[in-house]
C-alpha cells in the first residue's frame, strides 16, 4: 500500500483518456490514477492498450480526448522532454539507449551543459548515483558490452538523474531471468520507499501479485477492473477470473467438434530446447506426441516460447538441444509433410506487394513447375478454385495480397498450406485480429485438417483451445507446465493459472 | 517544424502516372530555365534535340547504338535490383567483360575457326563481367558485406587494370595516337547493319531483354528472385535458397554488363581504348531505377536516354550548347521522378513540431 | 635520400588535403546517419564555382568562401530529398553526382583554360623555422593549414563535447535520441549541409591551388575516394587524416617513379590499393564479432527518420 497520506493528491490521474489509431480503437475511455509511493501494475493481454496508456502519459503520443493531471494540476503532455520536466519518465521495451555510447554519455544525453564533455566529471557523478541505489556498473562500459539486466539498470538510473519521480515500465521482466527480477522489485520497493511512484506493465500475472500495490486489468482499450492483490491471492476463483480476463474471448462458438479417433504418431518432440534471439533459453526440454486425428494445443500467454518452438519446428531457427520426429523420421531431413501457417501473415506468411495467385504458389512452387518453368495457368486456376472454396473476398486471383483484410489474408494462407495436403498443419494464432465470421471459417478449416491429419494450435487464446483442442500443452516460461486431455479431463479451471504460470492443486 | 508523411487515401488508376509525368515536366522546364541563362532558346533547344535524335534515320540509328550498352547496363543493375541487390558495379563489369572478350578477340581469335571467334568473345565477355560481379556477390552472400561499395571499388580496380593492360602489355605496336590496343582483326569485330553503326550487340541487347524477361516472369527462379526482393522474411519462410540466388543473380548480372563491354570495345571501337569506361555502367543504375526494374520498360528508358545523348551531342553541334546539358537534365528528371514517387503516395503535411 | 623523403612526404600532404576535406565532411554527415554519395557532384561544383567567382572579383578567398556556400546548397538538396522526403538515399545520392558533373560540365565551358587568382603559399612564422619538420609542414598554401587543426578537433568534437554526444546518437540511435528531446531532422540538415561546406572547400583547393584552373571532371574519382575513405577510417576523423595520407603517398610514390624512373610496385597497383584496402576493411568491420559493435557504422546510416505520432 502506498504509504503517502490519504489527502495528497495523486501523482497521477488520467481519466477517460481515448486514442484510436487507423483500423483499432487502441485506448477507449480509460481512468486510472496512482498514488505517491504506489507501485501500480497494468495487466492485460497483447494490444489491450496499455503501453499506448503509457506513451500518452509519458508525452510520446497524444491522446484525442480525456484529461491528464500530474499531483492535482491539469497537465499537457506534448513531448517526452515535457513529460521529463512534469516527472514523469518511461523504461520502453526496447530499450532507448545508443549501443555505442557509454553509460554515463547514454544517462547525459540530451541535458543541456556545458560545451565540452567532462567525462571524468560525468562518470564521478554518475558512480554516485548508481551507488546510492546499489547498482554496480561500470559507468564507462559502452552499452553493447552489458547485459540485458544491466542495460535496465542504465535505464533507470537516466530516469533517476533526471529526477524522475512516476517510473513506467513497460514489460521489464520480459528479458529477465528470475534472479534477475528479483533484483528489479528490490529497486521497485527502494523507489516506493523514496515516495516515487512505479507504473509496471505486464502479462505474468505471477509477479504482478509478488510486487503490486493496486492493479489495473486492461482489455481492448477498455478498464476490465481495478483491483488490489490481496483479494486476488485469497480467492482461487477471482485468480482465474483475472487469467481469463485477460485472455478470453466473450462469444462462445458453437464448433461443432466431432469425438475423432487418433490414428497414428505424427509429430514427437524429445527435450527439444531452443534458443531466442538474445542467446537466451527459450524453450526448454519440450517433450510431446501429436497423433493424427486430433488438434494439439500448445496454449501460452505471447512471448513465453511459442515463436521459438514453432520456428525450430518449421526449420526457421536451429535445434539446441533434443530431437523432433515427423512420423517416424527426423524432422530435418524431410519438411515435405509439414505446412505452417505463421501468425505474422503480412510479412512470413504472405508477400503483400504480390497477387493471390504468386501468393499461392509461395510454397507450392514446387507443384506448379513443369522444368523450369512456372504453370501460370494453372496457379490462376487453382486460385480461383480454392478462393472460392475457402470463401476469400477477392475480385480475383490478380489481385494483390495487401488488399485483402485480415481474415481474408488468413484464410487465403490457410487455402494454400490445406492445398498441400500436409499431414501435420502447424497453426500460429490464426484467429488473431479476425472478426467473428472469419474466426468460425478458421475453425472449420482447422477441424477438417483435424481428419484429414494433425494439426498443432499454437494460441494464447484459452477460449479457442477449449473448443477446438483435444488436449492442450499449457507453455510458460519455454517449459511445459502440463499436458491436459480436453476430452477427459473435467477440472478445467486450473489451466487459465498455469498460463500464468501458477500450479493450483493440481 | 518538420515535414511529415502521411499516407494518401486510394486514388484513381492515373494519378500515379500524371505527378510523374508532372515531374519530367518540371525537369524540362528547370533546364529550359538553364538553357535561357546561357542565352539559348529552350524551345529550340528541345526541338534541336529532338532533331538531333530522331530526325534522320542515321540519327536514329546512332540513338540504338548509344542505347545498346545502357540497355544491357540497366537490365544488369535491373536483374540485381529484383532481389534488392544494389549492383553499383555494372561500370567495372562492362571493362572486364571488354577486356575478357577482347582477349579472345585478339590473341585467341588466329588459333580459332572463323565463325567460332565472335561466341568465344561473347561467352568470355560474358564469363568476363559474371566474375567481376561474383565478387561482390559472394561476399554479400557469404560474408554478409555490403555491395554498394564494393561493387563500386571494384569500378575503379577495373579501370585501372584497363588502363595497365592498354597502356602496357596490350599496347598497340603500330602506335596510333590514341591510347589504346592494336585493332582487333575483321574476324574479331561485331558486324554492322544497314550501313549504320548499329552492331550485333543491339540484337544481343534486345535478346538478352526478352531473355530477362522471360526469366523473371515465366521461371520459377524468377519467381523466387521477385519474391525475395517483394518480401525477404517470407521468402525465407517458403524456404527459398536466398543466398545461392544471391550468386547467381550477381553472376548473370555482371554477365550482361560484361556484354555491353564487348559490345562497345568489338562494336565500335574496335579495340581496346581510353573512353571504354563511358559511365554506362551508371546511367544503367538511372535506366534501371527509372524503369522501375522492368525489362521492357528498362528497354524504353534506355531507347530515351540514349536519345538524350545523341540529341544533346546534336545541340552541342548546332547551338554550341555542351551536350554535358543532357546529364543535367537527366539528374533533374531523375530528382523530380523521385520526388513524384514520394508525392504520388504521401501528402507532406507542414508540423509545427511539439518541438521540446 | 633526405631529399627524396621531403618530397614524398611533402607531395603526400598536398595529395591528400582534397580529399581529406570532403572526407571529413562526408564523416560528420555519415555520423548523422546520411548517406550522401553525391561528393563527387559537390566538389565539383565547388571547384567550378570557386575558379568563376574569384575570377569574377579577382580575389581567391572569395572563390573560396562561395565554392563552400555553392556545395552546401547543392548537399542541401540531397538534404531535402533524403531526410524530409524519406527517398532512397543511394539514388538521391546518384542523381546528385550526375547533377553535379552535368551542371559544371555545362556551366564551366567559358571557364576552361582561364587562370583564376591562385594562393600561393605561405609559410607561418615562428612554426615554419622549425628543423625538417617546419618546411614540410608549414610552407604550404594557406588552404592546407586548417586540415591540420580541423583533424584533431573534429575528433574533440566529436568524441569530447555535448553537440558531439548529440551526433552520434542521431547516427545511432534517431528514436533514442528524438526522445530525450534532441532535434533528429534538424541535425541531419544541418551535418549534411556542413558536409557539402567541406566538399566545397576541397573542390577549391583543387581548381585554386593544387592543379589551378578548371577542367572538366577535373576531381577524377576523388569523390568517390573520399567516401571509401570514410569507411576505411571506420568513421573516426584521425584514421581519415591516416587514410587520406595514404592516398597521398600512392600518389607520391608515383610521381616520384615517374620523376626517377623507377619502379618497385608497378603503378597500377599501386593506384588500386586504396580501393582494395577499403574492401578489405569492410570485410573486416563486417566480420569480426567483437570488433563489430566497437567500430561498426553508424547504425542508423541511410534510414530515414519517422516519428510516431
Amino acid at each position: 500500500m502506498s504509504s503517502a497520506p490519504a489527502h495528497l493528491p495523486p501523482a497521477v490521474l488520467m481519466q477517460g483518456v481515448v486514442k484510436r489509431f487507423p483500423g483499432v480503437q487502441a485506448n477507449d475511455g480509460v481512468d486510472l490514477r496512482v498514488l505517491k509511493g504506489e507501485i501500480h501494475t497494468l495487466l492485460g493481454e497483447n494490444g489491450a492498450g496499455k503501453t499506448t496508456l503509457m506513451k500518452i502519459l509519458a508525452g510520446f503520443y497524444q491522446p484525442d480526448a480525456g484529461d491528464i493531471q500530474i499531483n492535482g494540476r491539469r497537465v499537457v503532455l506534448a513531448s517526452p522532454k515535457e513529460a521529463f520536466a512534469q516527472g514523469i519518465g518511461m523504461i520502453h521495451q526496447h530499450f532507448q539507449l545508443v549501443g555505442n555510447l557509454t553509460v554515463s554519455e547514454n544517462i547525459i544525453l540530451g541535458l543541456p551543459g556545458p560545451f565540452r564533455l567532462d567525462r571524468a566529471q560525468l562518470e564521478t557523478r554518475v558512480q554516485a548515483l548508481a551507488e546510492t541505489y546499489g547498482f554496480d556498473i561500470d559507468v564507462r562500459a559502452r552499452i553493447w558490452e552489458l547485459s540485458v539486466g544491466e542495460q535496465q539498470r542504465v535505464e533507470i538510473l537516466r530516469m533517476l538523474f533526471r529526477n524522475v519521480e512516476v517510473l513506467i515500465m513497460d514489460e521489464p521482466t520480459a528479458v529477465l531471468a528470475p534472479q534477475e527480477i528479483e533484483r528489479l522489485f528490490g529497486i521497485m520497493r527502494r523507489l516506493k520507499e523514496e515516495d516515487k511512484s512505479v507504473i509496471f506493465i505486464t502479462h505474468k500475472l505471477e509477479e504482478v501479485l509478488e510486487i503490486s500495490d493496486y492493479i489495473t486489468v486492461l482489455r481492448r482499450g477498455k478498464v476490465m477492473s481495478t483491483v488490489r492483490p490481496d483479494k486476488l491471492r485469497q480467492d482461487r476463483l477471482v485468480s482465474t477470473e483475472l487469467a481469463r480476463m485477460m485472455v478470453g474471448r466473450e462469444v462462445i462458438l458453437e464448433v461443432g467438434k466431432q469425438p475423432q479417433e487418433a490414428r497414428g504418431e505424427l509429430l514427437r518432440l524429445v527435450r527439444l530446447s531452443v534458443r531466442g534471439d538474445r542467446g537466451e533459453v527459450a524453450v526448454k526440454d519440450m517433450s510431446f506426441q501429436l497423433a493424427a486425428g486430433e488438434i494439439f494445443a500448445v496454449l501460452g500467454v505471447a512471448g513465453n516460447g511459442q515463436r521459438e518452438l514453432v520456428e525450430a519446428l518449421a526449420g526457421l531457427r536451429p535445434v539446441q538441444g533434443g530431437q523432433a520426429f515427423l512420423m517416424g523420421r527426423p524432422l530435418a531431413e524431410d519438411r515435405a509433410a509439414l505446412a505452417y501457417v505463421p501468425e505474422d501473415r503480412l510479412h512470413r506468411g504472405s508477400i503483400p506487394a504480390m497477387t493471390l495467385a504468386e501468393n499461392m504458389a509461395l510454397t507450392r512452387r514446387r507443384e506448379y513447375t513443369a522444368g523450369p518453368l512456372l504453370n501460370h495457368r494453372r496457379i490462376l486456376d487453382d486460385t480461383r478454385r480454392l478462393i472460392e472454396a475457402f470463401h476469400v473476398m477477392a475480385p480475383g486471383p490478380e489481385t494483390l495480397a495487401r488488399q485483402l483484410s485480415g481474415g481474408n489474408l488468413q484464410k487465403l494462407i490457410l487455402a494454400r498450406e490445406f492445398a498441400r495436403q500436409p499431414a501435420l498443419l502447424i497453426a500460429e494464432q490464426p484467429t488473431r485480429g479476425l472478426d467473428i465470421g472469419a474466426t468460425e471459417e478458421v475453425w472449420q478449416a482447422l477441424l477438417r485438417q483435424r481428419r484429414q491429419g494433425g494439426v498443432l494450435l499454437v494460441s494464447g487464446d484459452l477460449k479457442e483451445v477449449l473448443s477446438l483442442a483435444d488436449r492442450v500443452l499449457v507453455i510458460f516460461r519455454g517449459q511445459a507446465m502440463d499436458i491436459i486431455d480436453l476430452n477427459r479431463d473435467q477440472n478445467l479451471d486450473r489451466i487459465g493459472p498455469l498460463m500464468a504460470g501458477l500450479k493450483i492443486g493440481t | 517544424m518538420r515535414i511529415s508523411l502521411q499516407k494518401r487515401s486510394r486514388q484513381p488508376w492515373w494519378f500515379g502516372s500524371l505527378v510523374v509525368l508532372t515531374g519530367v515536366l518540371v525537369a524540362l522546364v528547370f533546364v529550359g530555365l538553364l538553357f535561357m541563362w546561357v542565352g539559348v532558346n529552350p524551345w529550340q533547344a528541345y526541338l534541336e534535340i529532338l532533331r538531333g535524335a530522331f530526325g534522320s534515320a542515321d540519327n536514329f540509328s546512332e540513338v540504338l547504338v548509344r542505347a545498346t550498352p545502357i540497355l544491357l547496363c540497366g537490365l544488369a543493375v535491373g536483374l540485381a535490383g529484383r532481389m534488392l541487390i544494389w549492383n553499383i558495379g555494372a561500370e567495372g563489369q562492362l571493362v572486364l567483360g571488354a577486356m575478357a572478350g577482347s582477349a579472345v578477340g585478339l590473341f585467341a581469335s588466329p588459333h580459332l575457326p572463323g565463325i567460332l571467334v565472335l561466341p568465344a568473345m561473347l561467352l568470355a565477355a560474358f564469363a568476363g563481367g559474371g566474375l567481376w560481379g561474383l565478387v561482390p556477390g559472394l561476399l554479400k552472400a557469404r560474408l554478409k558485406v555490403n555491395e554498394i561499395i564494393t561493387s563500386l571499388m571494384l569500378n575503379y580496380v577495373a579501370i585501372l587494370w584497363l588502363e595497365h593492360l592498354y597502356f602496357g602489355p596490350w599496347r598497340d605496336p603500330a602506335g596510333r595516337g590514341f591510347p589504346g590496343t592494336a585493332l582487333f582483326p575483321k574476324v574479331a569485330c561485331l558486324p554492322r547493319f544497314w550501313g549504320t553503326r548499329i552492331h550485333l550487340g543491339f540484337f544481343v541487347a534486345l535478346a538478352a531483354m526478352v531473355v530477362i524477361w522471360f526469366l523473371l516472369s515465366r521461371t520459377r527462379w524468377g519467381f523466387e528472385i521477385r519474391a525475395v526482393g517483394a518480401g525477404p522474411e517470407a521468402a525465407r519462410y517458403a524456404g527459398i535458397p536466398i543466398n545461392r540466388h544471391i550468386i547467381w543473380v550477381m553472376l548473370i548480372s555482371g554477365g550482361l554488363a560484361g556484354l555491353a563491354g564487348i559490345g562497345e570495345a568489338a562494336g565500335i571501337h574496335l579495340r581496346l581504348q581510353q573512353g571504354l569506361a563511358a559511365g554506362n555502367g551508371y546511367v544503367g543504375i538511372i535506366a534501371a531505377w527509372l524503369a522501375r526494374l522492368h525489362p521492357f520498360w528498362i528497354g524504353v528508358i534506355a531507347l530515351l536516354l540514349g536519345a538524350l545523348a545523341v540529341g544533346g551531342d546534336q545541340l552541342q553541334i548546332v547551338t554550341q550548347v555542351p551536350s554535358a546539358i543532357s546529364l543535367v537534365l537527366e539528374g533533374a528528371i531523375l530528382f523530380c521522378v523521385l520526388a513524384a514517387q514520394v508525392i504520388k503516395d504521401y501528402r507532406l503535411v507542414l508540423k509545427r513540431g511539439p518541438r521540446p | 635520400m633526405e631529399q627524396t623523403l621531403v618530397f614524398l612526404v611533402k607531395i603526400s600532404i598536398t595529395s591528400s588535403i582534397a580529399v581529406l576535406y570532403a572526407t571529413l565532411g562526408e564523416i560528420l554527415t555519415e555520423r548523422s546517419g546520411v548517406l550522401n554519395l553525391g561528393l563527387e557532384g559537390m566538389m565539383l561544383m565547388g571547384a567550378m564555382t570557386a575558379v568563376g567567382v574569384s575570377i569574377a572579383t579577382g580575389s581567391a578567398w572569395a572563390g573560396v568562401g562561395a565554392a563552400m556556400l555553392v556545395s552546401g546548397c547543392f548537399a542541401l538538396i540531397h538534404a531535402f530529398f533524403a531526410i524530409s522526403l524519406r527517398v532512397n538515399q543511394v539514388v538521391s545520392g546518384l542523381a546528385l553526382v550526375l547533377f553535379g558533373i552535368g551542371l559544371t560540365d555545362f556551366l564551366g565551358r567559358h571557364l576552361i583554360g582561364k587562370v583564376p587568382p591562385v594562393l600561393h603559399p605561405a609559410a607561418v612564422p615562428i612554426l615554419s623555422k622549425i628543423p625538417i619538420l617546419g618546411p614540410i609542414l608549414f610552407e604550404e598554401v594557406p588552404l592546407v593549414y586548417p586540415a591540420y587543426l580541423m583533424v584533431p578537433a573534429y575528433f574533440f568534437f566529436v568524441n569530447r563535447t555535448r553537440p558531439g554526444l548529440s551526433l552520434r546518437a542521431v547516427g545511432e540511435n534517431p528514436e533514442a535520441a528524438d526522445a530525450v528531446g534532441i532535434p533528429v531532422e534538424g541535425l541531419r540538415y544541418l551535418y549534411t549541409f556542413i558536409g557539402g561546406l567541406h566538399a566545397g572547400l576541397a573542390g577549391a583547393y583543387l581548381s585554386l591551388a593544387y592543379a589551378p584552373g578548371w577542367k572538366e571532371q577535373m576531381t577524377g574519382g576523388q569523390g568517390w575516394i573520399a567516401i571509401a575513405l570514410v569507411i576505411f577510417a571506420i568513421w573516426d576523423p584521425v584514421k581519415a587524416a591516416l587514410g587520406a595520407l595514404l592516398f597521398g603517398l600512392i600518389n607520391a610514390l608515383q610521381f616520384y617513379s615517374q620523376a626517377a624512373g623507377i619502379q618497385w610496385l608497378p603503378s597500377y597497383i599501386l593506384q588500386m590499393l586504396p580501393y582494395l584496402f577499403t574492401i578489405a576493411v569492410l570485410i573486416l568491420i563486417t566480420r569480426l564479432e567483437g570488433l563489430r559493435h566497437k567500430v561498426e557504422a553508424p547504425s542508423a546510416l541511410g534510414q530515414p527518420f519517422e516519428r510516431e505520432s
